[in-house]
């Protein structure tokens, strides 16, 4: 799997490549994402999706890293795309219509670095509590947790 | 209306199906942890499932962050904590590629040996609980008379029974025990005689062969679209094991079958794990026969504390010691996904470099998390007593899941 069999059936899509101890990466324009994901499932035998999650990069922007572990079962083969969303707009485009396993991971990505999926079918939090102020894997988020205080009252 | 429509309107109310929403846990005792099921039922047949996570979510990748690398060694364990050797090497693997550290055969080896009775273990805690879920209590006894034996060998190794972080990066924590191979190998010589037991009790036994033919089947393109791994893709015909397709840790030296079954009910994964205990038995066997001699630890003094001996002649060692302990050691940038075969599937630890001594990013892909995202689809449309042998089938450990 190389970055142009991507970039030559979806030209404009992949941004940067690396390959790292064996392993491969395509940086992914964040708006074709879909488009790529369904083109390496459908073209490129990536039937399983391994897993999505993100990386805060803080303070750079753009902020988040969202990280998708591609598997291909048939060529034996594993492959990382990763897409920049600025904190502005920490918005992008849902994969549960290419791999319903993206459901739940999209939801811990949500839950836990307040990125939003569009199209996702039930985005809800998944670990925290409903309630929750906050998004607890943020590196502007402390590892102790908010600081509450506590009156008489 | 008249008296008649009213007659009529009450009859169709009556027998129209009526749904009821039905909360299995957070604390229900086939869930094994605290895993909330939702389901709608219409009569005794489910309509819809859900499942609600997270009563476990204890921020072990956000306390990653916070951790030296060798510290988090130790978190690793309480994640699956049913296979903690396996978390243990499959992050240490994540961390050796980055530094790109060379392992000694003879490490390599004790992590094969150990980890195939971690898989053990796992699988005969499985089995003891799924089978009392249906009912066949005296399994359950029998499963953990072995697995207090395999506890007792690793504590023999590493001085715990459960939480032994003994996988450490770089090779071992500690020089294997003496007496080591005469633990092992009683052990492992008796074992398949013990899993005719258990066939005994189950394989041919009218009952559980009536609660578990037939149920809890998906088909193989649905579980894989799903997220689901391991022994339950085995059981509906996927001959895939990361064990083989992509080895770690030497495991291509080793002899052993991928179990399969096409069924794919519960029944087939029955098989395909009782099947995984003897296969394990036998790469256990053969790494107690061929263990290499040499040291337990790769030549790295950045990275692997040094002897204790050596700490009190050499200079250079203390000092060695010295800065591991107080300030870690710099991992290089750069990012890897390692996924090693946990007895539930694929496990993956994606760790981020910065340069630092401490990871930036860990995450932890648990092979629970999703086996449970395909549970839905085994039980939907079946009876309210067939999920609780679906999700036993799925062998999921909450710790994984919610992380």
């Amino acid at each position: 799997m190389s970055e142009n069999d991507v970039a030559a059936a979806i030209p404009g899509s992949v941004v940067g490549s690396k390959v790292h101890r064996g392993q491969t990466s395509l940086a992914i324009e964040p708006a074709r994402i879909v488009e790529v994901c369904r083109f390496l499932r459908d073209e490129q035998q990536f039937i399983r999706l391994s897993g999505v999650t993100a990386v805060d990069r803080y303070p750079l922007e753009p902020r988040f890293e969202i990280v998708y572990f591609l598997h291909s079962l048939e060529r034996n083969e594993r492959l990382r795309l990763k897409c920049l969303v600025p904190s502005g707009e920490a918005v992008l485009d849902s994969v549960t219509g290419v791999w319903p396993a993206a459901n739940w991971y999209e939801r811990e990505v949500f839950d836990l670095f307040g990125v939003v999926f569009r199209n996702h079918p039930d985005l809800r939090r998944i670990m925290m509590p409903e309630d929750w102020d906050g998004h607890p894997l943020r590196k502007d988020y402390p590892v102790t947790g908010p600081k509450y205080e506590y009156t008489q009252e | 209306m008249s008296e008649a429509d009213a007659n009529i309107a009450q009859t169709q109310a009556s027998t129209a199906p009526r749904r009821m929403t039905l909360n299995m846990g957070p604390q229900h005792p086939s869930t094994h942890g605290v895993l909330r099921m939702v389901l709608e039922l219409e009569g005794e047949t489910i309509v819809k499932a859900g499942c609600d996570v997270g009563y476990l979510h204890t921020g072990i990748e956000k306390e990653f962050e916070a951790k030296l690398y060798q510290q988090a060694v130790t978190l690793t364990d309480r994640i699956d904590y049913l296979c903690p050797l396996i978390n243990n090497l499959c992050y240490c693997l994540a961390v050796e590629k980055l530094l790109d550290l060379e392992i000694p055969p003879r490490a390599q080896w004790m992590r094969v040996m150990l980890g195939e009775l971690t898989r053990i273990n796992s699988h005969l805690v499985w089995l003891g609980t799924h089978s009392m879920d249906l009912g066949a209590m005296s399994v359950f006894l029998y499963c953990f008379r072995e697995r207090e034996q395999i506890l007792r060998i690793f504590e023999m190794f590493s001085g715990q029974r459960m939480m032994t972080s003994y996988f450490r990066i770089g090779g071992l924590a500690l020089e294997p025990p003496r007496g080591w191979q005469q633990a092992v190998g009683k052990f492992i010589d008796a074992f398949p005689s013990k899993v005719d037991e258990y066939e005994e009790l189950l394989t041919k036994n009218p009952i559980w062969m009536r609660r578990t033919q037939g149920v809890g089947c998906a088909s193989l393109d649905d579980l894989i679209a799903h997220g689901v791994t391991g022994p339950m893709l085995r059981a509906a015909g996927l001959k895939w094991d990361i064990r083989k397709s992509e080895p770690y840790s030497s495991y291509e030296k080793f002899d052993f079958e991928i179990p399969t079954r096409t069924e794919g009910d519960v029944y087939a994964r029955y098989q395909v794990r009782v099947e995984e205990l003897r296969q394990s038995a036998r790469i256990v066997k053969q790494a107690l026969d061929g263990m290499p001699e040499g040291r337990w630890v790769a030549n790295a003094p950045h990275v692997v504390l040094p002897d204790r001996e050596k700490m009190k002649t050499e200079m250079e060692a203390l000092i060695y010691h010295f800065k591991i302990v107080t300030e870690g050691f710099r991992v290089p940038e750069g990012e890897v996904y390692q996924v090693v075969e946990s007895p539930r599937g694929e496990m993956g630890y994606y760790v981020v470099s910065d340069g630092t001594a401490r990871p930036y990013r860990v995450f932890i892909h648990g092979p629970s998390f999703g086996n449970l995202q395909g549970l839905p689809k085994m039980v939907e449309g079946r009876l309210v007593a067939d999920a609780i042998a679906a999700l036993g089938s799925t062998d999921f450990v909450l710790g994984d899941v919610d992380r």
